[in-house]
């Protein structure tokens, strides 16, 4: 399969890739959202974390992924559209526009619903968490 | 859309080979002055043309231990596999056609689909057929074939060397078994013919199918050694015509393809034993080193019972394709979903009991007569580089070292 230079560029120089502390670390803070979707059977599994200001603002995104060079491109490419942006803004990020962006053929198309539903999954975690009384301790998130 | 300034190290040579430069020159006459048809009995053309047959017949049969007259030419091991399974159990059948339980045939589940599929139509038409689930180590032994025998057995299918594992199977004893029970014994020897010390008396072996291209002599071009004396083994014919190769296969002899396929055949007869102790040395360097500079790094299938020049390493949370795109320098196979049209990950690791995620993260590396140490070295480095890069950007990777066992979490599968 050829890809294209877009998704080389990102696969050999991923931007945001890290996290914002270990598994347990993070599950607690109520500025952190987390998605994780995909499953390792499956071939691909994607991580994202956002740091949202009060105002909901995405202030950060991190991710990690599991997964063809498309699958690490799109998540790459997630997280540079959604910093700087409201949680509502990046909402509206649709993954026909990441393969758009990244040209990817019909048979990664399934990597950037990932990548879509990584956003939507990290920003109702936050959202869940952000919402729940402050002393709560979040050590279920199932 | 990549550009690629040097040649890439190949490593696919399961896939297939390289042509000898010494086998394209015992082709080229054959195109050229010596153009005729071999069926052609009454002119020089044709005597020339069946003269190259018949060198390479006895070459072919050479390599094998076999008669040149048990030698069939077809177009490859696919075509050698559906005549041998098909054309055997059309003869052999226990009852009509139209009826069921025409027979019952005996194969393993991580056979080469060119053994698969045929055995699924056959199982369309009135057959039984058992499939072998390998053992972890892929190994297939005459006591599971025994075990999956049956009063109406009339073949077993089963290969020599495994194409993405390299695993070798019981042959020589599954073929005795076969021998004593009466039951016509067929294997896919793609993977070893060429590369191994191959006797089909000593070996028991009825019907073998072998290609050129995978023993460094063209493409389209292979053969089936059908056994002519204990037993005589008798065929249907696929595809019919003017009955060439014994009736078995009618149509012109592919004559520039066979004579090649002839030469690939004698140069592996003579350059099988240094060239086997050649690439096992490169392979167990190869294996060794990615697996003390790689934790989490599996060698598929059994640590020894394997042909030479086949490895096939899962790198734990690293995805296959991924890793592939990580060593474009290299060119190989991956076992991963993502590098097939059904996305899917291999069926044959995932026979075995592979675990989906380690048959994600797998790589085929196969080397071959012009592999060199120097190609090996890069290929470690690069493969190393390419797997410290990616688990960089594994989230499998960090629960791994946070002691998180990624069997006991519950995925949101998609």
């Amino acid at each position: 399969m050829a890809y294209s230079p877009k998704v080389i560029d990102h696969y050999e120089h991923p931007r945001n890739v890290g996290s914002f502390g270990t598994s347990k670390d993070v599950a607690a803070r109520r500025d952190i959202g987390i998605g994780i979707v995909g499953a390792p059977e499956c071939g691909d599994v994607m991580q994202l974390q956002i740091r949202v200001s009060d105002q909901g603002i995405i202030e950060d995104a991190k991710f990690k992924c599991f997964g063809c060079g498309s699958a690490i491109a799109s998540s790459s490419l997630a997280t540079e559209w959604i910093k700087g942006k409201s949680v509502d803004e990046a909402l509206t990020i649709r993954n026909t526009q990441i393969v758009e962006e990244l040209s990817l053929p019909p048979v990664k198309i399934h990597c950037s619903v990932l990548a879509e539903d990584s956003i939507r999954s990290a920003i109702e975690d936050w959202k869940k968490k952000s919402a729940a009384p402050a002393a709560a301790t979040s050590c279920s998130t199932t | 859309m990549i550009s690629t300034q040097k040649q890439p190290i190949y490593l696919d040579n399961a896939a297939t080979t390289r042509c000898d430069p010494r086998v394209v020159e015992a082709m080229l006459p054959y195109f050229n002055e010596r153009f005729g048809n071999a069926g052609s009995r009454n002119h020089r053309f044709g005597w020339e043309a069946e003269d190259g047959i018949e060198i390479a017949r006895e070459q072919a049969a050479t390599l094998i231990g076999a008669q040149a007259k048990e030698v069939i030419f077809t177009s490859g091991s696919t075509e050698s596999n559906n005549l041998a399974i098909k054309g055997a159990a059309e003869i052999y059948a226990r009852a009509p056609v139209g009826q069921s339980g025409r027979g019952h045939i005996v194969t393993a589940s991580h056979e080469h689909k060119a053994v698969l599929d045929p055995i699924r139509r056959l199982m369309r038409e009135g057959f039984d057929a058992t499939f072998i689930t390998p053992p972890p180590d892929g190994v297939i032994t005459a006591a599971m074939v025994q075990a999956a025998l049956r009063p109406d057995t009339i073949l077993v299918s089963i290969m020599w060397a495994n194409n993405e594992l390299g695993t070798i199977n019981e042959v020589p004893q599954i073929g005795k078994l076969c021998h004593e029970r009466e039951v016509i014994f067929h294997t896919d020897a793609t993977q070893w013919v060429g590369k191994m010390p191959t006797n089909v008396e000593t070996d028991h072996v009825d019907l073998l199918s072998w290609s050129g291209h995978k023993m460094y002599g063209p493409k389209g071009v292979g053969a089936l050694y059908v056994r002519r004396r204990k037993p005589r083994v008798r065929l249907e014919a696929l595809q019919d015509g003017g009955g060439q190769e014994r009736g078995m296969r009618s149509g012109t002899l592919n004559v520039p393809g066979i004579v090649g396929f002839g030469k690939a055949c004698e140069l592996c007869a003579a350059s099988m034993d240094a060239e086997a102790s050649r690439l096992l040395a490169m392979r167990c360097r190869l294996e060794a080193e990615l697996v003390k500079r790689i934790e989490v790094t599996v060698v598929n299938g059994h640590a020894t019972k394997r042909v030479p020049n086949i490895t096939n390493i899962s790198f734990g949370f690293v995805e296959g394709e991924s890793l592939m795109m990580g060593v474009r320098e290299i060119a190989c196979s991956s076992g991963s979903a993502c590098t097939s049209a059904s996305l899917e990950p291999s069926y044959v690791l995932k026979s075995l009991g592979i675990g989906d995620d380690l048959a994600h993260s797998s790589l085929r590396l196969s080397l071959g007569r012009w592999t060199t140490d120097a190609e090996i070295d890069s290929a470690i480095e690069m493969i190393s580089n390419a797997v410290g890069h990616l688990r960089r950007l594994s989230p499998l990777y960090d629960l791994h070292k946070e002691g998180i066992d990624l069997s006991k979490i519950v995925w949101q599968s998609h």
